[in-house]
C-alpha cells in the first residue's frame, strides 16, 4: 500500500506535450481517477506511473521509492489492467494468472494457492483450464484483474478496463470493481473518458486537458463547483449551459452557466425561492423516460435571437406539458448559477 | 552493455549478408594483377585496392561480352510477362475476392499452391512441350512460360490485398446506377493499383532472377537472359573472366535490391496470407 | 422503367469470365505438365523423339538402385535441413537486432536484405568466386587470421563442397526469413509484451514464453518457404559444383536436370523430380493447417 507522488512531471513527444508540469498526490488507499478525452494526457501520465514510458523531466514517487529514472515496471510494486486486457492468448486462464508469479519464482505449490484464491475472489475458477478466445468480455475482464492481484501490488493501474464491454454490463462490472477495491484498499489509478464512469467510481477525479490538470476533486465538487468552462462541460450529461450574460449588474465579458436538471418552468418554484428567470424558446422536447430533455434557445429582450443551444432536464415527476416551438417562463436558482470569465473560462465569483 | 551487444550482433549479420557484395565491387574494379594473386600470399590483403582500381573490367562487359544484348533480351522478356501477368491475374484476383463468394477462397488457396510446385519438376515436360511448339532456343520459350510462376502468386496478391480494401466503395457506385460491369471496368482500378504495382514489381524480380526454365529451354548465347548468361556464358575458353563476371553481378543486383526494399513490406503481406501485417 | 439486369450485373458470370483465363492457364500449362511430369516418370520417352513408350517401374527400379541417386537425395536432405536450421537461428537473432532502433538501421536493413534480393545465378558464382581453390578470400582471411593453417578446397572435396552449399543457401534465405519473422514480431500486440513487463518478465522470458509461442505460425511460414526454395533449387548447386566433384554433391533438381535434360532421358528425369514430392506436400498440408490456424486466431 502506497500513495503516489507526482511532481512537475512532463512528457515531450517532440513538438508535443503530451503531459505538460503535472503535480499530484495520490493518497494511500484511495481510488483516483483520470479524466479526460483522447489527447489529453491521462493514459501516458498513467504509462509513466507503471514505467512503460520514461518521463522528459518531472519526478514520480510509489510510496518512499524514486521511480522515474531507471526503475523498471517490475520493480516498482504496481500491477496494471490494460485496456484489451492483455491476456496471452497461448496460455490458459489458470497459466495467465500465474504468470507473474512464475517471473518472480514463486514456489509452485504457493503458485498455485495465489491464484486459486485469486479465481475465488472473482467467481472465475470454473475457467482455469479455458483458453482466453473461450472467455466473454467480460470474464476475460476478470481474469486480467486476478493476474494484476496476485502481484500484491502497491498500486493498481487500469486503462479504460470497462471500454471494451457491452454498455448492460459496464454499470454491473463498475460495482464489481468499487467494491472489490472498498475490500482490498489498495491505491488505484482509473483512466477512463466516460465521465459517467468517472464520477461513480473516483473517491477523486482528476480532470485533465491538453497534457494539464484541469481541476481535481472529489466527484461532488467537480460537478458542483468546476473551475472553468472546460470541466463545466466536460462532466456532467447533458453538459453545463453557458451563456453570455447580459446582466448589467455583472462585469462585461462574463458567461454564465447553470446545469440543465436546474433549468426548470417557472411555475414549479415558489414565490420564496430566489430564481433568474428565462424566457426560453422550445424548439424540440425528447422524452427518455425517467427525463424529458427540453431543448432550445433563450430569448433576452433587445438582444437579437441567440442561436446557442440550451437544455432543460425535467424529471419525469414533473409532468407539465411543454409544447414545442412556443416561449415559456423557465428559471434557474441564483444558487445553483456559475459564472466564469468569457475569455479565459475561469470561474469568477458572483 | 546491451548497447554494445547490439551493435556487435547488427555489425556482424552485415558483414555476414554484405561482405560477398563488397567482395563483387572490389572485384569489378580491381586491376587483374592485383586480382588474380594466390590467396596464400599474405603479404597481399585481397580485401583492399592494392593497385588504383580500373574501368577495364566494366569495358570489357559492356564492349565485348553479349551483356547489353542479355540485359535487352530480360528487359522484353519482362515487358512481356508483366503485360500477361496482369492482364489475366489482376481480374483473377478480383473475381475471388469480390465475385465468386466462399469457395472462392478454397479456390484461391488452390492457385497459390501451383505456385509451389518447383520448376525442377515442370521443366521435364515442359522441354517436350516447347520442342512441340518449337519454340525452342527462343525468347517466346520463357514468355510462355514464367507466368506459370507468376500468375498463381500474383492471382494471390489481389485476392488477399482487395480483402482489406472496404468494398463501401464499389457497393456505392453500384447504388449510384453503375452495372456491375461498369464498376469493375471504371471504378475499381483506382483502387487496386497499389495491388497492381506489387504484381509489376514481384513480376519483374521474378523474370530478373530465374535461372532454371532459363537454363533448360535456352542455349544460344545470343538469346540468354541476364541470369542465365552471366554465370554460364561469360567465360573465354576455360577462363572465368572474374572481373566482368563481379561487374555483371552488381549492375544487375542494385536495382533489384532498391525494388525489394521499397516493396518488402507488400511482399510480405503476400507471403504470409495476410495474416501477418507486414 | 426500371433497367432490367443484364449480363452486366450478373456477378457470377463476371466472375467466371474474369477467373478464366488464370484458372485455364493454371490448368493448362501447370496442372496437365504436373500430370505429365508424373506420367513421364513411368515412361521410357526421350527427348529426342515423341515416342512415349509405357516403361512401368523401371525407372524407379533403376533410380533406386543408383548410389549417384540415393546420394542425392540424402544430399537434398542434409542441405535442406542444415540451411534451414541455420536460417531459424539467424533470423531470429537478426530479427531482435533489427526491432531495436539504433543509427544506421536504415542502411543495416538494406545490406540484410540483398542476398534474397539477387538473382540466385549472380549469388552462386560470386560464392563460386569467394571459395575459388586458388584466389579464396575466406581462405586468405582465415589464414590471415591466424584460424586456419592447412588449405580448404571448398568446391574440391565432397564435404566441404555440401557445407559450402549449406552455407550459399542460408546466406540467401535467412534475409527473407528475417523479414518475416520481423512482421511478425510486430504484429504481436504491444500490450501483450507490455503487460509481460509489468508482470516482470525479463528479456529472456519474455522472449521465450511470451513472444517465441505466439510467432510460431509466421515463423513455421518462414520455414516452409525456406524448404520449399532450398530443396528445389537448382541454381546454387548447378553453378558451385555443378553436382560435382564426381556426383557427389548432386542434389534432387540437379540430377534430375542431368539426367532428363542434358541425358535427354525424360523418364528417369521426371522420376527423380518425383521424389520432391514428398517435401512439397508435406509443406503444402503444413501451410494449410497453419492457415486455418491463424484465420481461427489464437486471440
Amino acid at each position: 500500500m502506497a500513495g503516489i507522488e507526482i511532481r512537475n512531471l512532463r512528457k515531450h513527444f517532440g513538438d508535443l506535450h503530451a503531459v505538460d508540469g503535472v503535480t499530484l498526490s495520490i493518497r494511500d488507499g484511495e481510488f483516483l481517477v483520470l479524466l479526460g478525452s483522447s489527447g489529453s494526457g491521462k493514459t501516458t501520465l498513467l504509462r509513466m506511473i507503471a514505467g512503460l514510458e520514461r518521463p522528459t523531466s518531472g519526478e514520480i514517487l510509489i510510496g518512499d521509492q524514486r521511480v522515474d529514472g531507471d526503475v523498471p515496471p517490475r520493480a516498482r510494486g504496481i500491477a496494471m489492467v490494460f485496456q484489451s486486457y492483455a491476456l496471452y492468448p497461448h496460455r490458459t486462464v489458470f497459466q495467465n494468472i500465474a504468470f507473474p508469479l512464475e517471473a518472480a519464482r514463486v514456489p509452485r505449490k504457493q503458485i498455485d494457492e495465489k491464484v486459486r484464491w485469486a479465481a475465488e475472489l472473482f467467481s472465475i475458477t470454473r475457467y482455469l483450464d479455458r483458453y482466453p478466445r473461450q472467455l466473454s468480455g467480460g470474464e476475460r475482464q476478470r481474469v486480467a484483474l486476478c493476474r494484476a492481484l496476485v502481484r500484491d501490488p502497491k498500486v493498481f493501474l487500469l486503462d479504460e478496463p470497462l471500454a471494451n464491454l457491452d454498455a448492460k454490463l459496464r454499470n454491473t462490472a463498475r460495482d464489481d470493481l468499487k467494491r472489490f477495491q472498498r475490500q482490498i484498499q489498495t491505491t488505484t489509478v482509473y483512466v477512463t473518458h466516460d465521465q459517467v464512469e468517472a464520477m461513480g467510481l473516483g473517491d477523486r477525479i482528476v480532470v485533465m486537458e491538453h497534457g494539464k490538470v484541469r481541476q481535481v476533486g472529489t466527484p461532488q465538487e467537480v460537478y458542483e463547483d468546476p473551475v472553468d468552462t472546460f470541466v463545466a462541460t466536460f462532466v456532467g450529461q447533458p453538459p453545463m449551459n453557458l451563456l453570455e450574460a447580459r446582466d448589467p449588474s455583472l462585469p462585461p465579458r462574463t458567461v454564465v452557466g447553470f446545469r440543465p436538471e436546474h433549468f426548470l418552468p417557472n411555475s414549479v418554484f415558489g414565490s420564496a425561492d430566489d430564481t433568474r428567470t428565462f424566457r426560453f424558446a422550445v424548439r424540440r422536447v425528447e422524452y427518455l423516460g425517467s427525463d424529458r430533455y427540453v431543448y432550445g434557445s433563450v430569448v433576452e429582450p433587445g438582444a437579437p435571437p441567440s442561436d446557442v443551444t440550451v437544455i432543460a432536464k425535467l424529471p419525469a415527476t414533473i409532468a407539465l406539458s411543454i409544447p414545442e416551438g412556443e416561449t415559456h417562463e423557465f428559471a434557474v436558482p441564483r444558487r445553483a448559477l456559475r459564472y466564469f470569465d468569457a475569455d479565459t473560462g475561469l470561474k469568477r465569483a458572483p | 552493455m546491451k548497447r554494445v551487444a547490439l551493435y556487435a550482433a547488427a555489425l556482424g549479420f552485415v558483414l555476414f549478408a554484405g561482405f560477398p557484395f563488397y567482395w563483387m565491387l572490389i572485384t569489378a574494379f580491381k586491376q587483374n594483377r592485383d586480382l588474380y594473386v594466390g590467396a596464400t600470399d599474405l603479404s597481399h590483403i585481397p580485401w583492399i585496392f592494392n593497385d588504383p582500381p580500373t574501368l577495364d573490367h566494366v569495358k570489357l562487359l559492356l564492349g565485348q561480352t553479349e551483356f547489353p544484348r542479355w540485359v535487352l533480351n530480360t528487359l522484353v522478356v519482362v515487358v512481356a510477362v508483366v503485360v500477361i501477368t496482369v492482364a489475366v491475374a489482376v481480374p483473377a484476383g478480383y473475381s475471388l475476392a469480390r465475385l465468386v463468394g466462399r469457395w472462392g477462397e478454397r479456390l484461391g488457396m488452390g492457385i497459390f499452391f501451383t505456385y509451389l510446385i518447383p520448376p525442377t519438376l515442370l521443366f521435364v515436360p515442359f522441354s517436350r512441350l516447347i520442342s512441340l511448339l518449337h519454340l525452342q532456343d527462343s525468347l517466346g520459350a520463357l514468355i510462355l512460360i514464367y507466368p506459370t510462376m507468376t500468375i498463381p502468386f500474383c492471382t494471390w496478391l489481389v485476392m488477399g490485398f482487395l480483402r482489406s480494401v472496404p468494398w463501401e466503395i464499389e457497393e456505392q457506385a453500384m447504388i449510384d446506377g453503375l452495372s456491375r460491369l461498369a464498376v469493375i471496368l471504371k471504378v475499381a482500378p483506382r483502387l487496386i493499383v497499389p495491388g497492381i504495382l506489387t504484381v509489376i514489381v514481384f513480376t519483374f524480380t521474378l523474370v530478373l532472377q530465374e535461372f532454371v526454365y532459363a537454363l533448360t529451354f535456352i542455349s544460344s548465347v545470343d538469346k540468354m537472359t541476364v541470369s542465365l548468361g552471366v554465370p554460364i556464358a561469360l567465360v573465354r575458353g576455360d577462363v572465368y573472366h572474374w572481373g566482368a563476371l563481379m561487374a555483371a553481378a552488381l549492375f544487375t543486383s542494385i536495382p533489384l535490391a532498391i525494388v525489394y526494399n521499397a516493396f518488402m513490406d507488400r511482399f510480405i503481406q503476400g507471403f504470409t496470407m495476410g495474416a501477418v501485417k507486414g | 422503367m426500371t433497367p432490367r439486369r443484364t449480363v452486366a450485373d450478373r456477378e457470377d458470370v463476371l466472375g467466371a469470365l474474369m477467373l478464366a483465363p488464370s484458372l485455364g492457364y493454371v490448368i493448362l500449362l501447370v496442372g496437365v505438365p504436373f500430370a505429365f511430369a508424373i506420367l513421364l516418370s513411368f515412361s521410357d520417352a526421350t527427348a529426342g523423339s515423341l515416342h512415349f513408350g509405357w516403361a512401368g517401374l523401371r525407372n524407379y527400379a533403376a533410380i533406386l538402385g543408383d548410389p549417384i541417386f540415393l546420394r542425392a537425395l540424402k544430399n537434398s536432405a542434409i542441405v535442406t535441413v542444415g540451411s534451414q536450421v541455420l536460417v531459424v537461428v539467424l533470423a531470429t537473432a537478426a530479427a531482435q537486432v533489427l526491432r531495436a532502433t539504433f543509427r544506421g538501421k536504415r542502411l543495416a536493413r538494406f545490406v540484410l536484405l540483398l542476398p534474397w534480393a539477387v538473382p540466385v545465378s549472380l549469388a552462386a558464382i560470386a560464392w563460386t568466386w569467394i571459395f575459388d581453390s586458388t584466389f579464396s578470400v575466406i581462405n586468405w582471411t582465415l589464414k590471415a587470421t591466424g584460424l586456419m593453417h592447412g588449405w580448404l578446397y571448398w568446391l574440391g572435396d565432397p564435404t566441404l563442397a555440401l557445407l559450402a552449399i549449406i552455407i550459399v543457401q542460408a546466406w540467401r534465405i535467412f534475409p527473407f526469413a528475417t523479414v518475416i519473422v520481423l512482421a511478425g514480431l510486430s504484429s504481436i500486440p504491444q500490450e501483450i509484451v507490455e503487460a509481460a513487463i509489468v508482470d516482470g518478465a525479463g528479456f529472456w522470458r519474455r522472449l521465450i514464453q511470451v513472444e517465441l509461442p505466439l510467432l510460431m505460425p509466421v515463423v513455421a511460414v518462414a520455414v516452409l518457404f525456406g524448404v520449399v526454395y532450398t530443396a528445389t533449387d537448382l541454381g546454387v548447386v548447378y553453378i558451385l559444383t555443378g553436382g560435382g566433384p564426381a556426383n557427389t554433391t548432386h542434389v534432387l533438381p540437379t540430377l534430375a536436370f542431368q539426367r532428363g535434360i542434358l541425358g535427354a532421358d525424360l523418364g528417369q528425369g521426371a522420376a527423380i523430380a518425383v521424389f520432391l514430392l514428398p517435401f512439397l506436400i508435406v509443406v503444402a498440408v503444413a501451410m494449410l493447417r497453419l492457415a486455418r490456424h491463424t484465420e481461427v486466431g489464437a486471440r
